[in-house]
């Protein structure tokens, strides 16, 4: 398919946008300066300014001279950057590929896309009208090259389209400066008296290689579309995106549950094609007054199973305000895995952690309350009990260890030890009474104890001495002395544990 | 006078004539009654096995043999079947009875899974000591932990998972139940293969709930033989408060060796009706 590219030039990028801030600077001239040198100089002025011979680069006190009236803004460098790549992300309605030109452009890879708007005519009309009516002024034009399109853009007539292949004889008639050659060599060539490119294109190449540099032939090569050159999207390009745009702004749920039922269902056909599935994607809404709404979900197993994941996007509909409005929709599957085979299965679903339901259960709840709240658990090869399991990273992880089961260990453990009071005879023996929560209890079985040397290559402290005692209504209690008994020095009594 | 006794034998051999074929009415009535009882009988099991899926019990998953539980324990359910599918309520006052209601349901919950399958724990903060199930006879990593806050967030998690078809098992702690979240778990779990557990800790009131059965397990003193050391097996009273259509009971349980195992015991006389005596 032959490459489409639109360059959009803003002639007055930063005033345009203070005007858009400020609606009184309409009417009025002004400028952004800067300091340099001890002076203030112009480094943007308004159409208005302009008209009456204001150019950049010059100093405001010459300027104040021709009006004075004149208004002088102090100017932010940074801002045409920034403004740049919010206008850039703001044109991906157009095209997924956009590129900033720095300093006062943008380019678009249109390969492709203006059909959707009914032709290349009225695709950068619609582009014109919309930026007319944020208040840019605009210079756009459409070509097979780059280096064509930013020529049109700022030396051709408005909304110019080069025909596929036309682009030698459209820029014939421009001048070099058109090339995006450096501002030294258009210097020397308006001194040769070659004002027209199309003075430059029958001359011999190791001439102008020889006078000019090698950049001039490299810009007329790629202008021409003699040598490939591609853009640098702000945005990268996910390899499993789908977009929906909309004839008119959506604001209803019911609008948005359509939409991304619709995006889905590409998706999923796609993905189901290739034998993959997705763990995350993420739905992005553009509004009408260029902010983005977004929703994000995640699967515990790769899925192109279309209601299982349109039920996750359901729950978060409602956290997308539409505003004014919403005209583009895309859905990108940023995390993308093999489909694992699935065994066909002829009676029954297997109950087992491998059971695709389960997993789409569990999606469904981390999307309503978490997934942080959701573990399971392996087990760790440590003999302290508060280690000795461990959350496991997802459903497939297999145990490596196994699970222990020497030692008698309680159903339900304190996540911290709670001290006790503990009437114990000295020096190894089970204690006899107990009070837990202002409770007295009697021991009257006991068992241990069992000690539990504290790691010492991962933490420092006393060994414990556990006991598993049962006191006269049957309750059993997992106990622990903390170190050995020392008269002199003090010993500590800990619950740990319920014993079933 | 001739014509006259000839008359009365007329009248006498049809009178007998009567009275056998009376004898032989009343005989095949006998018989055909009979016939009839049985007939009443068969349609009246028929309608109570019929009623039985309509009360939350259900055929097709009493087929498992849960062998970890005592005999008479089983018999006080329809079928003589430990009815899975269906929601079991836990009544636990206390941290300790609670642990002893988890060690309950971990046996049970152990015969169901049988070294397969998957379950959903739904708990308020982390209480069950994972490494510790293993002792039960479950595989700790089978089963899911998720840790909720509220109560409405649990509620409807357990709905969520009643209604998955991949799931042996969901156990759910609660304080309250209220009648009609218990009916809408009890609908969401008629139509999935999983059991329900539902433990309610510190509940506020016993109030009706659609919960097939109503437990309460709380721990007894362990009994060991004369002079050995140790604590012996965990020791349970279990008291089955309600079912639907079967006979409520208390049995002491020891579990040993992974299983469920009756204590023979003197006849309890319960409280209540001492006090009634008295």
């Amino acid at each position: 398919m032959q490459k489409r590219f639109i360059s959009i030039w803003f002639r007055y990028l930063k005033t345009d946008w203070w005007i858009r801030r400020q609606a009184v600077l309409h009417d009025k001239p002004f400028v952004l300066a800067l300091p340099d040198h001890g002076r203030m100089v112009i480094t943007a002025a308004n159409s208005l300014a302009e008209k009456q011979g204001i150019d950049p680069g010059m100093v405001v006190a010459d300027a104040r001279a021709l009006i004075p009236s004149l208004e002088v803004l102090d100017d932010q460098p940074e801002t045409s950057g920034r403004l740049l790549n919010a206008l850039a992300e703001w044109c991906i309605r157009y095209t997924p590929a956009v590129a900033i030109d720095p300093p006062d452009g943008l380019l678009l890879d249109a390969t492709g896309c203006a059909h959707l708007w009914g032709g290349e005519k009225s695709y950068i009309t619609e582009i014109h009208k919309r930026f007319k009516h944020f208040g840019y002024d605009v210079g756009i034009a459409l070509a097979d090259t780059i280096g064509a399109a930013w020529a049109l853009a700022r030396f051709g007539q408005n909304d110019s389209i080069i025909e596929s292949g036309q682009q030698n004889s459209a820029l014939l008639s421009l001048p070099p400066a058109a090339l995006r050659i450096e501002a030294s060599t258009i210097e020397r060539l308006e001194k040769l008296g070659l004002r027209q490119i199309s003075q430059l294109i029958s001359m011999p190449r190791s001439a102008l290689r020889r006078r000019f540099g090698v950049q001039i032939l490299e810009r007329l090569d790629q202008a021409l579309g003699y040598e490939e050159e591609g853009i640098n999207p702000v945005q990268p390009i996910e390899p499993y995106q789908e977009r929906l745009p909309c004839l008119e702004p959506i604001v209803t749920a019911t609008g948005i549950e359509i939409a991304l039922q619709r995006l889905l269902d590409a998706l999923c056909h796609r993905l189901q094609q290739e034998q993959k599935g997705l763990r995350t994607a993420l739905f992005k809404g553009y509004r009408m007054d260029g902010k983005i709404e977004k929703m994000e979900i995640g699967t515990n197993r790769p899925s192109c199973n279309l209601n299982h994941l349109f039920k996750l996007f359901e729950t978060k509909i409602e956290t997308i305000e539409p505003a004014s409005g919403i005209e583009l929709f895309t859905l990108e599957a940023s995390k993308v895995e093999d489909l694992p085979t699935v065994q066909e299965q002829l009676w029954g679903n297997k109950m087992d952690l491998d059971n695709v339901e389960l997993s789409e259960l569990l999606d469904r709840i981390a999307g309503k309350i978490g997934a942080h709240n959701i573990h399971r658990y392996i087990p760790a090869e440590h003999y302290w009990p508060e280690r000795s399991f461990k959350e496991a990273s997802s459903l497939n992880e297999t145990i490596q260890a196994t699970w222990k089961v020497d030692r008698p260990r309680p159903l339900q453990l304190l996540s911290t030890p709670e001290r006790i009071e503990v009437t114990a005879p000295i020096p190894d023996y089970p204690p006899m009474l107990f009070r837990y929560r202002g409770k007295l209890h009697k021991i009257m079985k006991a068992d241990g104890p069992e000690r539990i040397e504290a790691e010492w290559w991962l933490q420092d402290g006393q060994h414990r001495d556990y006991y598993s005692v049962e006191d006269e209504d049957g309750h059993r209690y997992w106990l622990f002395r903390s170190g050995h008994y020392d008269a002199a020095k003090s010993y500590q009594w800990f619950i740990h544990g319920f014993f079933a | 006078m001739l014509y006259r006794s000839k008359k009365i034998i007329k009248a006498i051999g049809l009178i007998m004539l009567l009275l056998i074929y009376l004898v032989f009415l009343s005989q095949n009535i006998k018989h055909w009654n009979a016939l009839m009882d049985t007939a009443k009988a068969n349609i009246i099991a028929q309608l109570k096995k019929d009623i039985l899926p309509l009360q939350g019990f259900k055929n097709r998953l009493s087929t498992v043999a849960l062998d970890a539980i005592p005999v008479a324990m089983k018999n006080a359910f329809p079928n003589a079947a430990f009815p899975l599918g269906a929601v079991h309520e836990l009544i636990a006052d206390s941290a300790e009875d609670a642990t002893t209601t988890f060690g309950f349901i971990a046996a049970i919950l152990a015969s169901i899974m049988q070294n397969a399958g998957a379950s959903i724990w739904i708990n308020g903060s982390q209480s069950v000591f994972p490494p510790a199930l293993k002792s039960f006879g479950l595989s700790p990593d089978k089963i899911i932990f998720i840790y909720l806050k509220k109560e409405k967030e649990i509620l409807w998690a357990m709905e969520e998972a009643f209604k998955c078809n991949g799931l042996s098992a969901v156990i759910g702690e609660v304080q309250d139940l209220s009648f009609t979240a218990s009916r809408r778990l009890q609908l969401a779990i008629e139509k999935s293969q999983a059991t329900g557990f539902i433990v309610r800790r510190n509940s506020r009131s016993l109030n009706t709930t659609a919960c097939l059965a109503r437990w309460k397990i709380t721990s007894l003193p362990g009994e060991l033989p004369a002079g050995m050391p140790g604590v012996g097996f965990p020791r349970w009273n279990v008291d089955l408060l309600k079912v639907r259509n079967g006979r409520p009971g208390s049995w002491q349980i020891e579990f040993v060796g992974g299983r469920l195992k009756q204590v023979p015991t003197m006849k309890v006389i319960h409280q209540q009706q001492q006090k009634k005596t008295g």
